[in-house]
């Protein structure tokens, strides 16, 4: 799959593809992470590979975060996100979120 | 520029800017005119940047294709210096409307269109932005119509985000400077859209 | 209490968006210059500079404004680093108070 940008870095394989159904794992650990709280345990799409970068957990830590990890942006529906939500059905929220929070759904 | 002699009360953040600053100065870390010069260059980095590239894509329908594909490319082939910006453009049409949040923080092209506002950086606005996309919206007076989806980016890592508004009508034949004049920053990040005044 | 972090706020109840902006004054823009200055140079990362700032008590999160919680973040990180220690910049702000007189609160 074409990524969006190029990596410069040694990187691991990407495991999903463009459409891909993924759930974001529903964990909370210490640490400096990226994955919003509010979407952990959702399930959505992947609607892009954007390439693959150092681990913003271990660059926190004064770590190199390689190899770099696959970044995908993920599309979920917001009506699927937020029980109350009072939009149309078609309005989705796109999030960044690497590889390792996410698990095929 | 900097602060040494012009003595006036300090908070205790500004002395530890003062303090930090000397230090670094002193082990030669960064010297104040760097200090200086980078506080120039971002002076220099305004939403007008961004707006030439709006009116370029709304003028020119191949560099438009290249803008979507690659952002970063197009706003560089444009002579804009944006060191390190993976820019994703993101594009308006009569069925999706985008807007950008960086939830987490404060994430914002700002290497293109400069330091971005309070309210961007806000509680309310990182915290409502993506529950409640079309309340947050009618705050600053946009109300999209629930036939168009909406689309909010939530800038969480190395991407960043420009929204490529729709051309308005009224605008035929004007050319790309008086294109740009009415592509806000607020547009570009999608909680406004150009208007014909 | 901190398993999700006070900065991980997406999708809380919050109030009425003030579209506030405010001309930033010269030691702010000079706080912005140091971070580019320093991460364009390799010599910390906006990721732990990001960490630091999550790490700051809730109470300072909320009240400080956005260049007060960066430059303490920078500060901070600058110290992990091991570039500037604790002591040093003691003694420097000890010196700077002599010169420009005390902090107003």
């Amino acid at each position: 799959m074409q990524a969006q940008f190029e990596t410069d870095y040694p990187a691991l394989a990407p495991r999903f593809k463009v459409g891909d159904k993924v759930k974001v794992r529903a964990t909370a650990p210490l640490g400096h992470i990226r994955t919003p709280f509010y979407i952990r345990g959702h399930v959505g799409e992947i609607e892009r590979l954007c390439g693959s970068f150092p681990n913003p957990e271990e660059l926190a830590q004064m770590r190199s975060g390689l190899p770099a990890i696959p970044l995908y942006r993920v599309r979920f529906k917001q009506k699927e996100v937020w029980p109350d939500y009072k939009g149309p059905g078609s309005d989705v929220v796109e999030i960044e979120i690497f590889q390792h929070w996410l698990e095929k759904a | 520029m900097n602060d040494q002699g012009r003595y006036q009360p300090f908070t205790y953040y500004q002395l530890m800017e003062t303090s930090l600053r000397e230090l670094l100065v002193e082990k030669g870390i960064v010297t104040h005119e760097q200090v200086d010069e980078e506080v120039a260059a971002m002076r220099a980095r305004t939403p007008e940047r961004g707006a030439k590239v709006v009116a370029k894509a709304w003028v020119d329908a191949e560099y438009k294709k290249r803008l979507l594909a690659n952002a970063t490319a197009a706003c560089e082939e444009l002579g804009l210096e944006i060191p390190g910006l993976r820019l994703v453009a993101v594009e308006n049409t009569p069925q999706v409307h985008n807007a950008i949040v960086c939830t987490l923080c404060s994430c914002y092209p700002r290497v293109l269109l400069g330091i971005p506002p309070d309210w961007y950086k806000s509680r309310n606005y990182r915290s409502r932005m993506v529950r409640e996309p079309r309340a947050v919206l009618a705050e600053f007076g946009l109300r999209i119509a629930d036939t168009v989806q909406i689309r909010v980016h939530d800038s969480t890592a190395d991407m960043r985000y420009l929204v490529l508004p729709m051309r308005p009508k009224g605008t035929e034949g004007w050319d790309e400077t008086r294109l740009a004049s009415i592509v806000t920053r607020d547009a570009m990040i999608g909680v406004a859209l150009p208007t014909v005044a | 209490m901190i398993e999700r972090g006070h900065h991980d706020m997406g999708g809380l109840p919050a109030g009425k968006v003030e579209p506030t902006e405010h001309d930033y004054p010269e030691w702010e823009r000079r706080v912005d210059a140091m971070v580019q200055l320093l991460r364009s140079g390799g010599k910390i990362t906006v990721d732990e500079l990001r960490k630091n700032i999550e790490q700051l008590p809730r109470e300072a999160y909320d009240h400080l404004s956005y260049y007060e919680k960066w430059i303490s973040s920078l500060t901070q990180t600058l110290i992990q680093r091991g570039i500037i220690s604790t002591d040093e910049l003691g003694r420097k702000m000890e010196e700077v108070t002599k010169r420009a007189g005390p902090v107003r609160d």
